[in-house]
Formats: C-alpha cells, structure tokens, sequence
C-alpha cells in the first residue's frame, strides 16, 4: 500500500499540490485522473521521489519514504516498476538489454538466468521476437510493452505508470490498459496509473482520485465514477460527445 | 546570482558523480565504451590538425627568420608551440566542440525522453552511472591524444621543413634538442588533465540539466561547448602562472 499524507509542492510562487493525501490499494489498478496542468504528474513525481515536496510525506507498506536517505530510497525504488509516458527505453540498447538492464544492476544473477527472465517478460508483454531491436525499430505501442516489460523485470511491488496511452490507437490502448489490469492482479502490485484518457479509465481502473487544482476534488471505486456529484469531475468526465450520450441513454434491459 | 547558483549546483552535481559506481562490471563496460567515444573517434581529427598545424608552424617561422636568426629556430618554435600551447591547449579545446557537445546533447536528450529518471527510479545514480565513465575516459585519453599531437605537429614540422627546404634535418634536429626542459612536457600534460576534467565535467552538467525539448537539447550543446572552451582558457592561464611564472 502507497499512503501519501498531505502532500504540498510549489514552484516559485505557484502552488501545484495543497494538502493532498491519498491511499492507493494493493492489488488494484488504482488511477490519478484530471485535467492537464491540475497538478497529477507534480503528485506522481513527488509520490516516486523524483521531485522532492516542500510538505508531508510518501509512505511505502508503512516505510516513510520521504524521510529516508539515499539508501534507504534505494531499496524502496528497487520495489518500484515505472512505465514513462514515452517509454523512456534507452535508445543505445535492444530491447533485451533495457530489460536486462535493472537485473544486471541490482541483482547477481547469471547472464543465462537474466536473458531467461528478460524473455519471460517479453513473453508476457506478448514481444518475444522483439528481443535484438533497438527501440527507434518499434511502434509506440510496442515500446509501451517493452517499458511494462522493463517495469516489471525486478518483480516490483508498485507499478506507476505515466499516461500509458498517450499517442497510441483506441485499440493499442485497450492492450495496454488489459495488460496492466492483468499484471497487477498477476504479481499483486500497487499500481498507480496517471490519466485523463477516459477510455482508459473505464477499462482498466479499480480505484479512482480526482485530482483537480492541486486537491484531490472526489475519489472512490471506479464503479461510483459515474454517479459521482460532483461537477468539476462532471465536467471531465462527460466532456466529450461519446460519454455525452452514454449519459443520455439509458440503461437497455437484460 | 546565477553564477553562485550554477556554481553550488556543478558541486552537487560532482558529488553526486563521484560517488562508488553501482556495479564494477558495468562500469568497466561503460568505461571502454567512452574510452572509445572520446579516445579513439577523436584520432582522425587530432592527427589531422596536428599535421597541418606543425606544417604552418614550420613555414611561418622560416617566413619571418633570416639574416642573424639561426635556422634551428624552426625546430625550437615547432617544438615550443607544439609542446607548450598547441597540443595542451586548442587539442582540448578542440575537443570541447566535438566530445563536450557530444556529451552534452546526449545526456540532454536522455533527460528529456525521461532515460534520466526511468535510472532514478530503478535506484540507480544517474549522475554517477552516466558521467563518471566519461569523465575518466577524457582523463585517461585526452593526454594521450596531446602526446600524439606532439609528436605528430613536430613530425609534420620537420618533413615540411626538410622537403620545402627551408632547414636542413640536422638544423631542425637541433633546434628541437636545444634548451629542452622535460618540465615543459610534464607541465602541459598537467594542464591537458585538467582540462579533460572541466571539459567532460561542464559538458555533462549542461546536458544532465537540459530541461524542455529538442530545442533546449541544442541549447544546452551550444552553451556547453563555449562554458567549457572560456573555463579552459582561465583555467589555462591561472595554470601557466602557477607553473610557469
């Protein structure tokens, strides 16, 4: 379980994040939605220690992330997979190597036992022929996976996950979102996935916040989304045509 | 502001990057891999420049002696310019535009395509994982590249100067042996060493904090290439007058 406890980040005179706590659930795919610019990916990067928050603290299984020194947040970070919004796989390796690569720093394994779990992870993203390509050879869809697959090499605890489906078709996207679902129920992680693609959203997410002007505005399961009153997640939520009429039509009979 | 600003930020940063590598092995392998970014791809333009510079040397100071001048001048001058200035100082200077905007706009480009922070967040030191390596590769290869400098603008110096017939090898010979103090060569490659350090250093500070975009990854090249060349021309000065003067 990831507990954040109000949590403050300003940069210069702008405020980003006020007071804002949150408890993301083990197990579940738990989804920080909001409009660009409210303050999700501030709250995501404080959460994973890339930025520092001026206020509160981040704790992983009840261990006070924030007030852990380096190598202390080390280990934590060695628990944590993290899928970036353009992959960030590093250009200069195949992709067997960018899966290796967490292995080969942190871990003492053989070379034949690390190449075994780079292919099962390949496997599991469903690219096992993928392995000698250099990333710039891929599709966005398929460096997505590849990231998953580097994420979840270490066999992390949390998962995080920065607009999974940006840039990609409704089609890859729905992939993607399934193959998160299925890991995280799979290896029994925290996921932490940062939206506001709403397709998404349906598909894949247990737990929602609702982060709206640096505060978390609603959160809840994600079954309540649609019910929820409350009329800034209202607005995001039916901004376009499509949930419009999901709105409008009611429910068919079974 | 600034200044003390970028200053106490360069500090950090070294700190951060001589920090104990995460792995030996892949340091090693990273290692070799600079060494022959920085050492071996950089031996085609040194030889070159060195070559021609030795050359011209020669020729501008056979142009201007004659009558009470001795010809073994040429080979003092070649030597002198060679050993003390050329190859310590405008090699690496050099090298600032092809190896620090090298540098520079490959650790910019990682930070903005997020590589930077997916090493973070796998609990690797970024700084010490990607910097370290090029910084001790420019240590150990710079000076060799001088040494080969050196011996190539002489070389150079002396072919021109037998083949155009401006001295006689014996007179180049000479010149080159006369007045030598060994403490000239120690001094530039104690220079050239430091200089490998601001260069791979000042480089991999602009680049390790680019911000933005592409745009800002040209920036970042740009701005580490002329903060290194004027840091090594300061540098270069204080180090004479500690050295020499």
């Amino acid at each position: 379980m990831i507990e954040i406890h109000r949590l403050s980040k300003s940069f210069g005179d702008q405020q980003v994040l006020h007071d804002i706590s949150a408890t993301f659930h083990p197990g579940k795919v738990n989804f920080i939605i909001g409009r660009s610019g409210s303050g999700k990916s501030v709250m995501t990067k404080c959460t994973v220690g890339l930025l520092e928050p001026d206020q509160g603290h981040v704790s992983y299984n009840g261990r006070d992330f924030t007030a852990m020194d380096r190598s202390g947040r080390k280990s934590v970070r060695q628990e944590i997979g993290m899928l970036f919004q353009g992959s960030a796989l590093f250009d200069s390796m195949t992709v067997e190597e960018n899966v290796v690569f967490p292995l080969r720093m942190f871990t003492d394994h053989s070379e034949a036992e690390m190449r075994d779990r780079a292919a099962f992870c390949l496997e599991r993203v469903e690219l096992p022929k993928a392995a000698a390509k250099y990333p710039s050879e891929l599709s966005g869809g398929m460096q997505k996976r590849v990231g998953i697959a580097r994420a979840i090499a270490m066999n992390p605890k949390y998962l995080f996950c920065d607009e999974p489906n940006s840039g990609l078709d409704p089609q890859t996207s729905i992939v993607i979102d399934n193959l998160i679902g299925d890991l995280t129920a799979e290896f029994n992680m925290t996921t932490v996935v940062v939206s506001h693609d709403m397709n998404s959203v349906m598909e894949a997410s247990d737990f929602i916040h609702f982060v709206h002007q640096g505060q978390i505005a609603w959160h809840g399961p994600s079954d309540d989304l649609l019910h929820a009153e409350h009329p800034e997640l209202e607005a995001f939520i039916f901004a376009s045509k499509l949930m419009k009429k999901v709105r409008s039509t009611p429910p068919s009979k079974p | 502001m600034g200044l003390f600003f970028h200053i106490g930020r360069y500090v950090s940063f070294l700190r951060s990057v001589l920090r104990r590598p995460e792995k030996a092995s892949v340091f090693r392998r990273l290692l070799a891999e600079e060494m022959a970014a920085i050492g071996l791809q950089s031996l085609g333009i040194v030889a070159l420049l060195s070559v021609f510079m030795g050359a011209v040397i020669c020729i501008q100071t056979a142009h201007q002696i004659g009558g009470w001048i001795p010809v073994y001048t040429i080979g003092f001058t070649v030597r002198q310019t060679m050993i003390l200035e050329f190859s310590p100082t405008l090699i690496p200077v050099i090298l600032a535009g092809k190896v620090g905007s090298n540098i520079a706009s490959q650790l910019g480009t990682m930070r903005v395509t997020e590589q930077i922070d997916a090493l973070e967040i796998m609990g690797v030191n970024s700084a010490g994982h990607l910097v370290l390596p090029k910084m001790l590769a420019a240590l150990l290869c710079i000076p060799f590249l001088v040494i080969l400098s050196m011996g190539l603008g002489i070389g150079a110096g002396a072919w021109v100067a037998v083949s155009a017939g401006l001295s006689s090898m014996a007179d180049f010979e000479y010149g080159m042996r006369i007045d030598f103090n060994a403490f000239d060569v120690t001094y530039a490659l104690l220079k050239t060493c430091v200089f490998a350090l601001i260069i791979s250093s000042v480089s991999a500070y602009h680049g390790y904090h680019t911000s933005g975009g592409a745009l800002e990854v040209g920036r970042s090249s740009t701005k580490a290439v002329v903060y290194a060349v004027v840091i090594v021309m300061i540098a270069n000065l204080l180090l004479t007058q500690m050295l020499l003067g």
